[in-house]
């Protein structure tokens, strides 16, 4: 394959420590759990995401950190088989993505953000549901439902229709819906999001362990403060380029990560202030 | 702020065209059925200023009624006005509630429909071209019935509206409208047969509605050209007086909507896994399984179905019972409006359809399970009434080629379908939307995919209808025979053939299937 142009961003700062990423030009990591190659996609001639490039090693929880907007669902959408990518490959543990996707697909476990459920099933069903889609038997399929519904403190509204669940519990039946088929990695887009402390305290366990197990976790947030507590690699995405990606220590150099990322992305200038909105 | 209401309507309908060719198509289609609609009407109005001005008034008034009464009527119908300026969009705006109630009127009107109801109105003024004042006060009329249409259907959808929410009178509410209108027809019908002449109850029944507000503004010329006088003022009084109230009444309802929010019931429960249990844990299994729940508990699909039972209405109306043929075609249109209904089934998951591209979910498998949901459903309906249609027309001779003939138009109407819903994607109402909203202007995509769909289905069960025909008609066991074989034989053909072509469309094009449904909401 030939050298890539690398697309710029629309616009704004440059970032310093932007550069065309030497992994561009290298092969898909098949060692890696994630391996994402030049990966790009624009919509209707705007840049979603201009050729990003990350490797995500096996076994780490990878936290994905960017502003609105920065191409982070759209990123992971591409590397989950959810939307075609325009350019670029994707490897799942050495399986191409998109060239053989029934393969991949089974290594995966999705939490997308801003998608539907079918909602009319109780939470029950729909776990299950995902479960029999997946080509789980019938016993596999309800032992493990009962397991993740009591493990995600669903047990007491198993059988409510998922339309009438508040925003967090919709979150875990989701999540639920994603660990079923006992994947090895598991992409989550915005997973605490709108969800109370005490069930994210037991969702981040839940994901913890399953790292420690040996599993690959990958999470996009733009709570920094969360990402440096509880990831041990991250990538800082803006304006659909990659900006920095590696440990959470490499990346955040001694600073905090917010710190760092603010200064990666190069926002925080409102030092003019609106005039008109002073109330005194 | 009503200029800006109306430029917002205008623009959402010429973005529709940005999206896609077909939409434009529709449109295009749609117009040029509408311009027909309105030169008849012209052609119509300056053929009656031939005859006596009595009779002239008696048709304008009977057919300005119709039109008046299908813009109130029709909105309830869930098809033909949408309801893209939705006054909840507005509740975060400070507008106005008389600018917002002028503004959304106006707005409804902006369409084909609105277009050619306001030209054909305007154009019934042709009737008087003899005579000036008439001509006036006929222009007049048709403004002042125009403004009923418009302030009409959205009163009524508005006062509906509370009632629509709730998910037990979703269910009836599509039968309670759509009975009486299917027996209009035969009503009609049957009027027609029985009064020997148009010309005899043409004039009582103009003379009633005329002081009624469906046909008063129509019989404004009439009036004023035979020089009654103060009939033509009560017209306008009654015309008026009912825009008041209209208007009043629907401010309360924008009121109520504005202020409240959506009431919810308390939560649904429902024990176990339901279908999950009863089906096989194959993945055809489990997408069937979940069809038949959102059969049973998406208020969507039971309507699409619910007018079935109230179907052979209009057979009995027209023909009586015994010996009825008719009814031996009540199996077969059923078993097509059975098949059709999950032709845009994948539009109905909406982006939940991400679960199935996510899980690997082989297209085929994804299609043959909707199919075994609704033929789950359909076969048993499809074999009951045509049982039924053959009792009851007493022709029990027919019953084998009814029965071929319908199934093959089920399984060929479910083929079609299985294509159709991966082929031609077109937005309809989101999950948990009421019955009768309407995405934004999707009304033309409907259309077409309707069309598509009636034309794909009627070419393919042709030859089964013409062998059903000739067996009907001389009742030859070769070509009840020949029905059973061909009818069986191209349904089970095309619905093979439907699920693998449409799995390898959901195959390929998954997830752009996926973005463009994400695209909608």
């Amino acid at each position: 394959m030939s050298t890539p142009d690398v697309p710029r961003a629309a616009s704004g700062p440059v970032p310093p420590t932007y550069a065309v990423s030497p992994l561009t030009e290298q092969p898909l990591d098949h060692r890696a759990a994630i391996s994402i190659r030049n990966l790009s996609k624009s919509f209707g001639g705007k840049l979603a995401v201009g050729g990003v490039s990350l490797d995500i090693p096996a076994g780490s929880f990878y936290g994905i950190v960017g502003p609105n907007g920065a191409g982070k669902t759209t990123t992971l959408s591409m590397a989950t088989g959810l939307l075609r990518p325009d350019l670029g490959r994707v490897s799942v543990h050495g399986i191409d993505v998109w060239r053989d996707p029934a393969a991949a697909k089974k290594q995966l476990g999705v939490l997308p953000d801003g998608l539907r459920l079918f909602d009319r099933l109780t939470g029950a069903q729909l776990i299950a549901y995902a479960g029999e889609l997946r080509g789980l038997d019938r016993e596999t399929v309800r032992a493990r439902t009962y397991d993740l519904l009591a493990t995600l403190g669903l047990a007491d509204d198993a059988d409510t229709l998922v339309v009438d669940y508040s925003a967090g519990m919709t979150k875990k039946v989701a999540l639920a819906s994603a660990l079923i088929h006992a994947p090895r990695v598991i992409v989550l887009d915005e997973p605490f999001e709108s969800v109370d402390p005490v069930s994210a305290a037991g969702i981040r366990e839940l994901l913890t362990g399953f790292v420690a197990s040996g599993g690959t976790v990958v999470v996009s947030s733009h709570v920094m403060d969360l990402v440096q507590r509880m990831c041990s690699h991250v990538a800082v995405v803006a304006r659909g380029l990659l900006l920095a990606s590696g440990t959470v220590d490499d990346v955040r150099a001694g600073e905090s990560l917010e710190d760092r990322f603010v200064q990666l992305v190069g926002g925080a200038q409102v030092t003019e202030g609106l005039s008109w909105l002073q109330s005194s | 702020m009503v200029a800006v209401l109306l430029r917002l309507k205008l623009t959402l309908l010429l973005n529709g065209f940005r999206r896609s060719a077909w939409q434009t198509v529709g449109f295009v289609l749609s117009a040029l059925y509408g311009l027909s609609i309105v030169g008849m009407v012209a052609v119509g109005s300056i053929g009656l200023s031939f005859l006596p001005d009595d009779e002239r008034w008696a048709w304008l008034v009977v057919g300005g009624s119709v039109a008046v009464l299908g813009w109130w009527l029709i909105p309830l119908l869930a098809f033909g006005l949408d309801a893209t300026l939705d006054p909840r969009r507005f509740q975060q705006y400070a507008i106005e509630r008389r600018d917002l109630l002028v503004g959304l009127a106006l707005a409804g009107m902006v369409g084909v429909a609105g277009a050619v109801t306001l030209l054909s109105g305007l154009s019934t003024a042709l009737a008087w071209w003899d005579s000036p004042l008439a001509l006036v006060a006929a222009v007049v009329g048709a403004v002042l019935g125009v403004a009923l249409c418009a302030v009409g259907s959205r009163t009524i959808t508005a006062v509906m509206a509370p009632l629509v929410e709730r998910r037990r009178f979703r269910e009836i509410a599509v039968v309670l409208v759509l009975v009486p209108v299917l027996m209009l027809g035969p009503l009609v019908g049957q009027l027609f047969g029985r009064l020997s002449g148009v010309r005899d109850w043409l004039p009582d029944v103009a003379g009633v509605l005329a002081w009624t507000p469906l046909g008063a503004p129509w019989s404004l010329a009439g009036d004023v050209a035979e020089g009654r006088w103060l009939s033509a003022l009560g017209r306008i009084v009654v015309t008026l007086v009912t825009l008041a109230l209209m208007l009043l009444a629907w401010g309360a309802a924008l009121d109520r909507t504005m202020t409240r929010p959506p009431s919810h019931g308390s939560a649904a429960q429902a024990q176990g896994y339901g279908w999950l249990d009863r089906l096989p844990d194959t993945r055809t299994g489990a997408v069937a399984a979940r069809c038949l729940t959102y059969w049973q508990r998406d208020p969507r699909y039971a309507g699409s179905i619910a007018f079935v039972p109230f179907l052979p209405v209009p057979f009995i109306v027209v023909g009586g019972l015994e010996g009825n043929d008719s009814l031996l075609w009540l199996a077969p249109v059923i078993a097509y409006v059975m098949g059709f209904a999950i032709s845009a089934d994948l539009a109905y998951d909406n982006t939940a359809f991400w679960l199935h591209v996510v899980s690997g979910v082989r297209g085929a498998a994804d299609r043959a399970g909707r199919v075994v949901a609704v033929l789950t459903l359909g076969l048993p309906m499809v074999v009951l009434l045509a049982v039924g249609g053959v009792w009851a027309a007493g022709r029990w001779d027919t019953l084998v080629a009814v029965l071929g003939m319908s199934v093959g138009v089920l399984l060929i109407a479910a083929g079609a379908s299985s294509v159709l819903s991966a082929a031609y994607l077109y937005p309809v109402q989101k999950p948990g939307d009421g019955l009768f909203s309407q995405p934004q202007g999707a009304t033309t995509a409907i259309f077409v995919g309707q069309t598509i769909g009636l034309v794909v289905v009627a070419l393919l069960s042709a030859p089964t209808v013409v062998l059903f025909v000739v067996a009907l008609a001389t009742g030859a066991v070769w070509a009840t025979a020949l029905t059973v074989v061909v009818g069986l034989g191209s349904g089970i053909g095309v619905l093979l053939l439907g699920i693998r072509t449409g799995g390898r469309l959901v195959d390929e094009r998954g997830p752009e299937l996926l973005q463009k449904m994400a695209a909608w909401s």
